[in-house]
């Protein structure tokens, strides 16, 4: 096996205080001198450099034709690891040897000028991603064919829907070719068929025995592409080996929250996890098991659910909507409960704090964990949403009354089946 | 096979030289940055690239009433339309691409963080792409020489030389601002300021005879001045100060050199700050 990427102890430190005054004008540097003493506490020390380490001391070696999945939580590093290989940032100390031509996409559509036509991003954004030109012109028709933009290749970009700008900005990086590609989360674009065009176009490209670094949310994509996973906790490798493993690894024994998956009753108001933008209209979610009383721990498949969502409107308002959405730890949605599609709602004004109640009647979920999300709409626009607001573990029960326990699949879909009678054979 | 390509990524530090090589690679990217910006800079405009032309030539017109009716100025012999454009075709191409070039880098920010790519590019495309500018300045110099009869003279020869010290003194002032900018967004403020006094002390409106001898040579440090000077004798073959053309010439290497430097110092730090 040859290593083509030898990593070794590197480490990488942002500068927090220091980062923030970086921003600051001229007059800051030119006062700096002066005020030397300043930055004391009482005791009259130097108070340090506010400092984070993004990494610290991460040793690996990617050997030819590997196909690596690098996953971990928000802020574990995998961003800052792929920007020191694709030499976009130094690291503070450590070194990497690279073998090999790197292609990295950190991004779709770097570099896009939406004043130029498509044709013309297809050749400067190559260009930016390292082809050359004719390579760019060798794949000319692939490209625009992937991403079936055809009739527009003459058109500005600027001009592009929302869709067509992301396919033909996947559809130029797939086309990449390097010895070693670097990949980051650039799969969650685009519409979900196209999603999964990327995918094939992705798996496809890894079996042509590239050497392949993938960071990625998306579990089940890592899963199906990757032949090692690696988990990256807090700046550190915390887990190296086969991909579903470091999966497993990830969502199991990393977990440091295990005490919130008891209790199904929620704080929203100050969660972590509410989209940043959202003032917090969301206050809190109740779960209640098929006795009404509030759930704790599991709950078996196929059983009533009832999520209550306590929520405050500001205003008067007529159209609001409250959702509970169900998706695997692997991110994938499975279904959402969501007010609008209550045909005997009541719709009058309302202000002040409000009470939505879902009841599911038969929880439709195979086995296993999920997350849930609650969102709230007004006027049909989403004014709240708070991600993986708990965690929901579906345990095994009869519900086909047959004693056989569906482990398949996500969800649960009530089906008939019949035996049609035994034909007779009849001779010709 | 394929493992030809050997590199090592560590952190870098202290003043290090431009890696040649790897511009030699990239030169693709290059070509294709210049070609991008000249693309972009008159899209949906309605005169285009006219625009290249009708800058210095207003600035020609209102100079040419104001010193010649207003304030009359002496000029050795030319025209002073011919004298004045001479002196805007060097001047508004620095001007702009200063001012370009100092935003190029903060103007590609995501490029910057999301590729690697030799980040000098970035300025060094935009500043080319004015030299198309220039190039449509030129022609017009032609017709105006033309239109008074000026004699063409093997002087000319002289003047891609001086289009060179343009180059140097807008390539390394733009590095450094550039390279500046990235952290303190002061330089945004201060270029166009700066651009527009430093128009006064460069001899593009006057000559430089109406200045005292002992300042003459501390105009010398304005690396435009020189080129000014310099484009005057060879289009129209004035009477200029060789010793401000030998300063000013060198006062552009430094900067370049200096800011080939500065920019490659500063470089490893943009990714984080920018």
């Amino acid at each position: 096996m040859e290593t083509v990427i030898e990593i070794r102890n590197i480490a990488k430190r942002y500068h927090l205080g220091e980062g923030a005054r970086m921003y600051g004008s001229f007059r800051e540097v030119l006062s700096r001198p002066f005020r030397r003493s300043a930055p004391k506490n009482a005791d009259g020390v130097r108070k340090p450099v506010d400092s984070f380490w993004a990494l610290k001391d991460v040793s690996l070696d990617v050997q030819k034709g590997d196909t690596i999945g690098v996953i971990g939580s928000n802020g574990a590093g995998k961003s800052t690891l792929l920007k020191i290989i694709s030499r976009i940032t130094d690291p503070s100390s450590g070194h990497i040897k690279v073998r090999g031509r790197i292609g990295s996409l950190l991004e779709v559509g770097t570099g896009f000028h939406p004043e130029l036509t498509g044709r013309e991003n297809i050749y400067l954004n190559g260009a930016i991603l390292g082809m050359r030109k004719t390579e760019i012109d060798a794949n000319f028709d692939a490209i625009t064919g992937f991403a079936g933009i055809g009739a527009f290749l003459d058109t500005p970009v600027k001009r592009y829907s929302s869709g067509m700008y992301v396919r033909l900005a996947f559809s130029i990086a797939a086309h990449l070719d390097p010895e070693i590609l670097i990949v980051d989360e650039v799969l969650a674009v685009g519409d979900v068929a196209f999603q999964k065009k990327c995918l094939g176009k992705m798996a496809e490209a890894c079996s042509r025995a590239r050497t392949v670094l993938f960071v990625s949310h998306n579990l089940a994509a890592v899963e199906n592409i990757c032949n090692r996973g690696i988990v990256l906790h807090r700046g550190e490798v915390a887990f190296d080996g086969k991909s579903k493993d470091a999966i497993n690894f990830y969502l199991h024994d990393l977990e440091d929250n295990s005490a919130v998956r008891q209790s199904h009753i929620v704080d929203l108001s100050n969660s972590p996890n509410r989209v940043p933008k959202y003032h917090p209209h969301l206050k809190r979610l109740e779960l209640f098991d098929e006795n009404d009383r509030p759930l704790r721990g599991d709950v078996p498949t196929g059983s009533r659910l009832k999520a209550v969502v306590y929520f405050n409107l500001e205003t008067p308002c007529k159209t609001f909507d409250a959702s509970v959405a169900f998706d695997t730890l692997g991110g994938q949605r499975i279904c959402t409960a969501h007010s609008a599609y209550e045909p005997d709602r009541i719709h009058e004004e309302r202000t002040g704090e409000q009470v939505f109640v879902c009841e599911i009647p038969s929880l439709p979920l195979v086995p296993g964990e999920y997350k849930i999300h609650v969102g709230l709409d007004i006027s049909s626009d989403e004014v709240d949403w708070v991600e993986d607001a708990t965690r929901l573990t579906v345990t095994r029960s009869d519900f086909y009354g047959t004693g056989v326990v569906p482990t398949k699949g996500v969800f649960l879909m009530p089906n008939r089946w019949e035996l049609e009678p035994a034909r007779e054979e009849v001779a010709i | 096979m394929s493992s030809t390509i050997e590199l090592m990524i560590k952190p870098r530090k202290g003043w290090q030289p431009v890696d040649l090589r790897e511009l030699w690679l990239y030169r693709e990217l290059l070509g294709f940055l210049v070609w991008r910006d000249v693309k972009v800079r008159y899209k949906q405009t309605l005169l285009g690239g006219l625009w290249a032309l009708l800058q210095p030539l207003i600035a020609m017109l209102i100079f040419g009433v104001l010193f010649t009716k207003v304030a009359p100025i002496r000029t050795d012999g030319s025209p002073y339309p011919l004298f004045v454009f001479a002196g805007l075709i060097p001047w508004t191409f620095f001007a702009n691409s200063v001012t370009l070039a100092s935003n190029s880098l903060i103007g590609s920010e995501q490029m910057i963080r999301k590729i690697y790519f030799p980040r000098i590019f970035v300025p060094f495309g935009m500043i080319a792409a004015l030299g198309l500018d220039m190039l449509i300045s030129f022609a017009f110099m032609g017709i105006l020489l033309w239109y008074y009869h000026w004699p063409l003279s093997l002087r000319m020869l002289w003047l891609p030389a001086f289009v060179a010290g343009c180059f140097l003194a807008t390539g390394g002032l733009g590095l450094i601002l550039a390279a500046v900018n990235v952290r303190y967004r002061d330089v945004k403020y201060m270029v166009p300021f700066f651009t527009q006094m430093a128009f006064f002390l460069t001899p593009v409106i006057y000559p430089l005879r109406y200045l005292p001898h002992n300042l003459r040579f501390v105009l010398g440090l304005n690396p435009m001045a020189g080129m000014v000077e310099g484009f005057r004798y060879a289009l129209l073959g004035s009477n200029v100060s060789w010793p401000l053309i030998y300063v000013s010439t060198a006062t552009s290497l430094v900067l370049f050199v200096a800011g080939l430097f500065f920019f490659r110092r500063l470089e490893r730090t943009f990714a984080d700050v920018i």
